[in-house]
């Protein structure tokens, strides 16, 4: 049996990383896919413990895209107005 | 005891960085039709800059006001400075026909809508992006400066807190200068102040809850006459591409061809 308030989390974390899709340098198409392709291949899991580990390992990833936009942004930036 | 800070945070809508601009058919503008448009990346910087001074708490925020100035869209780009941690914003509307015909508000109209804002809303701290992405005019933060007789310390990279007074950081050529001002202040924020936190989903939607007032400029009482007048926009020169040379004889014959040598 599938833990209730789990799965609530796990849809949450993957609309989440969609909508972060949306910006995606390579387009959205590229990040959708990926996306459903890793949330699809963990669907068989039962266990709660490894449900967990695939929440944290979805939350890190959401880190590390957040953070790759940042720096985009910060090195377009930074060529365009700090140096000269 | 230091005063609790009311902090105002203007921002703009402005074509996404990311983005090309194109110069319309008619060489006035820039093509903004259509095109993807997002925050001003320097107005993240002073949204952030407010949300951390009120985590940090000392000295406690009171409140965080979002203000932007243009044409509908710009409630967007209020709800993500909402979402990023802003209390509440004001739009300041300008409807799109209008910012067609007389183009949008400049940085001296901004800056004297701001000081009737800081005034009716007795804020104690401004803080701006240092300029925005589209047109770079780097002037409003200074001129609402000037209009209210604040003290300004303009392209923040730190800004610490000493009681009632303000010490803030700026990149200089050839090292860092620091400044020490008493509130209330003016401050535009550079591009290593801090990193802007992202506005996630789950915010975004709380944030709707937000309190988004609409007004106009006449609400203000600001003269919003245009004084600058845009003759021409254009591209500029394409890059001439570079040359390869087969050998070094070749570079020296080049190179004597240019006079370098």
């Amino acid at each position: 049996m599938i833990n209730p308030a789990l799965r609530r989390q796990v849809i949450n974390i993957y609309k989440e990383l969609l909508n972060l899709g949306r910006e995606y340098p390579l387009g959205y198409e590229y990040f959708q896919t990926r996306l459903h392709r890793a949330f699809a291949s963990q669907a068989g899991l039962q266990n709660d413990e490894e449900i967990k580990k695939g929440i944290e390992r979805a939350e890190y990833v959401k880190k590390e895209v957040e953070a790759l936009y940042y720096v985009k942004r910060y090195r377009a930036l930074r060529q365009r107005y700090a140096e000269n | 005891m230091s005063t609790a800070l009311k902090i105002l945070v203007p921002i703009k809508r402005v074509i996404d960085y990311a983005i090309k601009p194109r110069v319309n058919s008619a060489r006035t503008a820039i093509e903004t039709a259509g095109v993807k448009h997002s925050m001003n990346p320097f107005d993240e910087l002073s949204i952030e800059a407010a949300v951390r001074m009120r985590e940090r708490g000392t000295p406690a925020v009171t409140d965080i006001l979002a203000l932007s100035v243009g044409p509908p869209k710009c409630v967007d780009v209020l709800r993500t400075a909402m979402a990023m941690g802003a209390d509440r914003s004001i739009h300041v509307e300008i409807s799109d026909a209008e910012v067609k015909e007389k183009g949008e508000l400049e940085p001296l109209g901004v800056a004297k809508l701001l000081k009737s804002v800081v005034e009716k809303e007795q804020r104690n701290l401004v803080i701006l992006g240092k300029q925005s992405i589209d047109d770079d005019s780097n002037q409003t933060g200074q001129m609402l400066a000037g209009l209210l007789g604040w003290g300004q310390a303009t392209q923040a990279s730190k800004i610490e807190f000493e009681g009632d007074n303000v010490s803030v950081t700026r990149e200089v050529d050839g090292g860092v200068e620091t400044l020490r001002c008493p509130l209330p202040m003016v401050i535009t924020t550079d591009l290593r102040l801090n990193e802007p936190r992202y506005a996630s989903l789950p915010n975004i939607m709380k944030a709707k809850k937000n309190k988004l007032e609409k007004m106009t400029l006449q609400d203000f009482g600001v003269d919003e006459g245009r004084r600058l007048k845009t003759l021409k926009v254009e591209e500029p020169p394409a890059r001439q591409g570079g040359g390869k040379v087969e050998d070094v004889d070749g570079m020296i014959k080049k190179l004597k061809e240019l006079g370098a040598i």
